[in-house]
């Protein structure tokens, strides 16, 4: 081994302080103790390197650019500044230091690898402190230096690596192995290692002897394999939409593709609701009909507004029964006295049941739906100005169409210029003036968008107070009931077209506005939107209870509010169809034919999931009173997928305005939610707690409310049988009494709280190791320009 | 679709699924696709068979994407340096880009991609080259010198916590663990 190389360090080497505990303040004792540790390792590193070279002769794939001075630019000397005349002996010191070799040579990962499988054996991330050497900085207090790896040569590292492996569980080591990034060859041979070194258990299963059947069995077992390995290559085809998805993300990117997605998850969960309604409500009242069925001829125009011949049908409320099904004593009173009928089925419990079960069952779904997108898009420290996140997580690799290719180069040359342009203009401070002219731009868009909404609503109102005039005159006047019916699509016509074009307008209001930030337009103008949805829905929600919906006589009010809500879903679903056909079919020809411009329109992603989600807010309201909704919107959501997936593909091309899909989906699946499942919550627990059901028709009549028919026959279920007092008192005092819904509250609300702090917490643990990781930096620097300083002179010397 | 001898043996399918991110299907479907770029006469041995460059940028998933040249260099484990790819090397490059992988090899693996010196760091010349990737070959969707100035600049500020001008594996990863869009963006699906 050569002589440590002798240098001297600026410093007044304080001998004295050997024995004390080194202080930041005691600067003399604190570069004593590294002096000491920089002589150890410089020896250490001097006979490395020679180690390094003869290894790099052998192993091919660690691959040295051709190290010239610029490499080594270093910032304290001015940017672009270069320091000429490094020692090329240096210079392949730098290059080998372990923050660069990981990211290129084999040995180093598996060094990386084997250190992280120690860590893990130990179980802890930091050895006990009583082992530490004395020294300032964490870096190096942990590095241990009889059991570094990195002296070792490929073979060696390769064995200490098994070695650890094989002391782990088989569970992980399984994912260590898995997840270890090194080519499938060496973790191959890793693998070959590790069963060698397991035992000749291996060996007798890899060389089975021929089974004494001989060629039959052989021949047999494998046509078996091959007919089931081409079932199992077949498999993604089976899986709903995926040739589909993949056609739409490789053409226009995940942004679009989010749109697709969320509208398969509302596909599920109406499929879901649907099902179990079907099972418990529907199909058993369609084997036993009631007896006062009369039913009207049937016309296409039911098809649209729901009455007429569907009025009396398993599509709403009034049709459903009252009574227990299947049971004796109503068909046939002799037989009351008889012990154990035959599987008696009470309708009115099962409907408020199934109804209750579908709700809490979405609930959950949308929960852990919301928490896990959540999971997946928070980032502590994330905002959508990162420069480096843009430059480094852009590029979408799914997107294999060459136009496509090209859109995407141009989206993202657009939106880096947007950011740069919008940090350059950060930087230059804004004067009072412009800043007061902001605001009132800001101020009035709102006031602007604000007052339409309260106009929209005022509209809704007065219209319906109109139409409900009209068609009571009508029907004093005794006109048909075609013409009746065709009235009554007036008032989703309207509420229909104002949702169609109001956002257009809030979308033009947006770019008049010209926000800071891109992103923000899009959050603007899909706050707007959903404001204008929910007030108009909670105007005709309070309309529907209040009973001013235009009914005729011979119907529950139950029955013609789903009817209301059945001719809204179709009028939601025939404009969406005419938007496509305008907004997207007739738009793009006038581009291409009258303006001439080589560009399609583009495909408004938050316009339309918007409209998903009031499309779905309706059907959550409409299940109580028709529960065959669920199976109308399934149909629309099904049309509604190949309609646009055709639009898209031939009218449409992708969003230029950025685009975080995974962010964007957690908003949207949060929408779905909040405002839209806790709205119909709430308005299904009020129509079930406080309204009155109608009196001569439907599963509850002649009750006060919907839920006393629960709370009978949990009265009936006590009495029978004594021994389940429990579940009564269990209804009693926590499904009535609120305590236990503050109670809960007031538990979620500690567990935000608390959450709140940890992510505080984690911010600051965040930028404490930043400062720390800047210091070791310098120190690094520092040690460099040493390093350089010493070979310069022995350079000189020699 | 040829018989039995076209497929993989099992013992080879059950070590591939071990040792990568991929199911049995998508491994099946990947032996399919990697035995129709070889020539007829080389299909019996797909296993062992090495694909020319090429060959490989013919597939419709990497045909036009602007990384295709550091993405077969950077799997591909050919000594020769002309970036064939042995059957292995496609199933490595599938795991890395398939839906499991975690975030921590995809980062790993797009470090590589990026630093087109392979001197294991993202120097000022590396971003550059990127950039010119990122925005397209065209010369109007092109950043101006004192633009790219500015963006290095930017990246280089908040990425290269270190501050020695060069972004390294870990302060890569970092960066990329604040983006929550990045496992999903860094697929490729047959």
């Amino acid at each position: 081994m050569s002589q440590p190389p002798s240098f001297t360090l600026h410093v007044s080497e304080d001998t004295g302080s050997d024995g004390e505990e080194p202080s930041p303040d005691n600067e003399g004792a604190l570069h004593t103790s590294f002096h000491q540790l920089i002589q150890e390792q410089s020896s250490l590193m001097e006979a490395g390197l020679e180690l390094e070279m003869q290894e790099r002769g052998r192993e091919p794939l660690v691959r040295l650019a051709p190290l010239d001075t610029s490499a080594a630019a270093w910032p304290e000397t001015g940017q672009g500044k270069q320091r000429p005349g490094y020692s090329s002996a240096s210079l392949r010191i730098v290059a080998s230091m372990p923050s660069r070799t990981i990211g290129r040579s084999r040995g180093a990962i598996i060094s990386q690898y084997y250190n992280r499988t120690a860590r893990l054996r130990r179980r802890s991330s930091r050895p006990p402190l009583q082992q530490l050497c004395r020294a300032a900085r964490p870096s190096l207090r942990l590095y241990d230096l009889e059991s570094d790896p990195a002296m070792a040569t490929l073979q060696e590292k390769r064995s200490l690596l098994v070695k650890e492996l094989l002391s782990l569980s088989p569970s992980q080591r399984s994912h260590m192995l898995l997840t270890v990034p090194l080519c499938l060859a060496e973790k191959r041979a890793l693998r070959q290692e590790l069963s060698g070194q397991r035992g000749p258990l291996r060996h007798c299963t890899q060389h089975q002897a021929p089974s004494p059947c001989g060629g039959s069995k052989d021949h047999i077992v494998l046509c078996c394999r091959e007919l089931w390995y081409r079932l199992l290559s077949l498999l993604p085809a089976t899986q709903p939409w995926h040739y589909a998805l993949k056609q739409i993300s490789g053409r226009f990117g995940s942004s679009v593709l989010s749109y697709f997605l969320f509208l398969k998850t509302l596909l599920l969960f109406n499929i879901i609701s649907f099902l179990i309604l079907l099972v418990f409500v529907v199909a058993l009242q369609a084997v036993y009909p009631p007896a006062s069925a009369n039913p009207q001829p049937f016309t296409g125009l039911e098809l649209l507004t729901g009455a007429g011949y569907f009025t009396h049908s398993l599509l709403y409320y009034g049709y459903y029964s009252n009574t227990t099904l299947n049971s004796p004593c109503t068909s046939s009173p002799s037989m009351c006295h008889l012990a154990g009928p035959p599987l008696p089925y009470n309708m009115p419990l099962a409907y408020v049941s199934s109804v209750g079960v579908s709700f809490l069952i979405t609930c959950i779904l949308l929960v852990y739906s919301m928490s896990r997108s959540f999971g997946e898009s928070y980032c502590v420290g994330s905002s959508s100005r990162d420069l480096p996140v843009k430059v480094f997580c852009a590029w979408d690799f799914k997107v294999v169409q060459r136009r496509s290719v090209k859109l995407q180069c141009e989206n993202i040359c657009t939106q880096l210029k947007e950011l740069l342009a919008e940090q350059r203009s950060r930087s230059r401070s804004r004067s009072l003036c412009q800043r007061l002219g902001r605001a009132a731009v800001l101020l009035l868009a709102w006031l602007l968008s604000l007052g339409t909404v309260l106009g929209c609503a005022v509209a809704v109102h007065h219209f319906s107070q109109h139409m409900h005039t009209v068609q009571q005159d009508h029907r004093a006047q005794g006109g048909g009931d075609r013409q009746q019916e065709a009235l009554l699509l007036a008032l989703p016509l309207v509420v229909s077209v104002l949702n169609a074009v109001m956002p257009h307008l809030y979308n033009l209001l947006a770019a008049w506005e010209r926000q800071d930030s891109p992103g923000a337009q899009v959050y603007v103008a899909i706050c707007r939107n959903l404001i204008l949805k929910m007030v108009v829905l909670g105007l005709l929600c309070y309309q529907w209870l209040s009973r001013r919906v235009v009914c005729s006589m011979e119907e529950c009010w139950e029955t013609c509010v789903g009817q209301d809500l059945y001719r809204f879903v179709v009028m939601d679903f025939v404009f969406t169809l005419l938007d496509t056909l305008l907004g997207e079919l007739v738009w793009r020809l006038v581009l291409e034919k009258r303006l001439k411009r080589n560009q399609k329109p583009e495909f408004d992603i938050a316009r339309n999931v918007l409209e998903l989600i009031y499309g779905q807010t309706l059907t959550w309201l409409g299940v109580l009173f028709a529960p065959l909704l669920p199976a109308v919107q399934v149909l629309k959501l099904l049309l509604l997928f190949y309609i646009k997936k055709t639009s898209l593909m031939h009218n449409c091309q992708s969003p230029s305005k950025p685009w975080q899909a995974s962010h964007m989906s957690t908003v949207f699946i949060t929408l779905l939610c909040f405002p839209s499942f806790l709205g119909a919550a709430v308005f299904l627990s009020y129509t079930i707690w406080s309204e009155q059901p109608s009196e001569t028709c439907g599963p509850f009549q002649g009750l006060e409310t919907i839920y006393k028919s629960w709370q009978t026959w949990v009265q009936v279920l006590e009495k029978s049988n004594p021994n389940i007092t429990w579940f009564a008192w269990a209804q009693q005092h926590l499904v009535e009494n609120p305590f236990l819904l503050f109670f809960m509250s007031g538990v979620l609300l500690a567990g935000i709280y608390f959450n709140i702090q940890v992510v505080r917490g984690q911010r600051r643990v965040i930028r404490l190791l930043k400062e720390q990781i800047a210091n070791e930096g310098e120190d690094k620097a520092f040690l460099i320009q040493k390093l350089h300083s010493v070979y310069e002179q022995r350079e000189r010397r020699t | 679709m040829g018989g039995s001898a076209s497929l993989l043996p099992r013992e080879a399918l059950g070590e591939y699924q071990e040792l990568t991110f991929l199911s049995k299907q998508e491994i099946l479907l990947a032996y399919k696709r990697f035995s129709e770029l070889l020539p007829k006469e080389e299909r019996e041995n797909a296993c062992s068979a090495r694909v020319p460059k090429s060959r490989i940028l013919t597939l419709p998933e990497l045909r036009a994407n602007p990384f295709q040249h550091r993405i077969c260099h950077v799997f591909s484990t050919s000594d020769d340096g002309d970036d064939s790819m042995s059957f292995e090397d496609f199933l490595d490059m599938l795991s890395v880009f398939s839906d499991s992988a975690t975030s921590d090899i995809k980062s790993h693996y797009a470090f590589r991609i990026f630093d087109f010196d392979d001197d294991g760091t993202l120097d000022r010349k590396d971003l550059e080259k990127l950039v010119n990737c990122l925005t397209g070959q065209g010369e109007e969707s092109r950043l101006s010198t004192a633009e790219m100035e500015q963006l290095i600049q930017n990246i280089l500020e908040e990425s290269d916590i270190d501050k020695d001008g060069t972004i390294n594996l870990s302060e890569f990863q970092h960066v990329v663990s604040r983006s929550p869009d990045f496992a999903s963006s860094f697929k490729i699906v047959l």
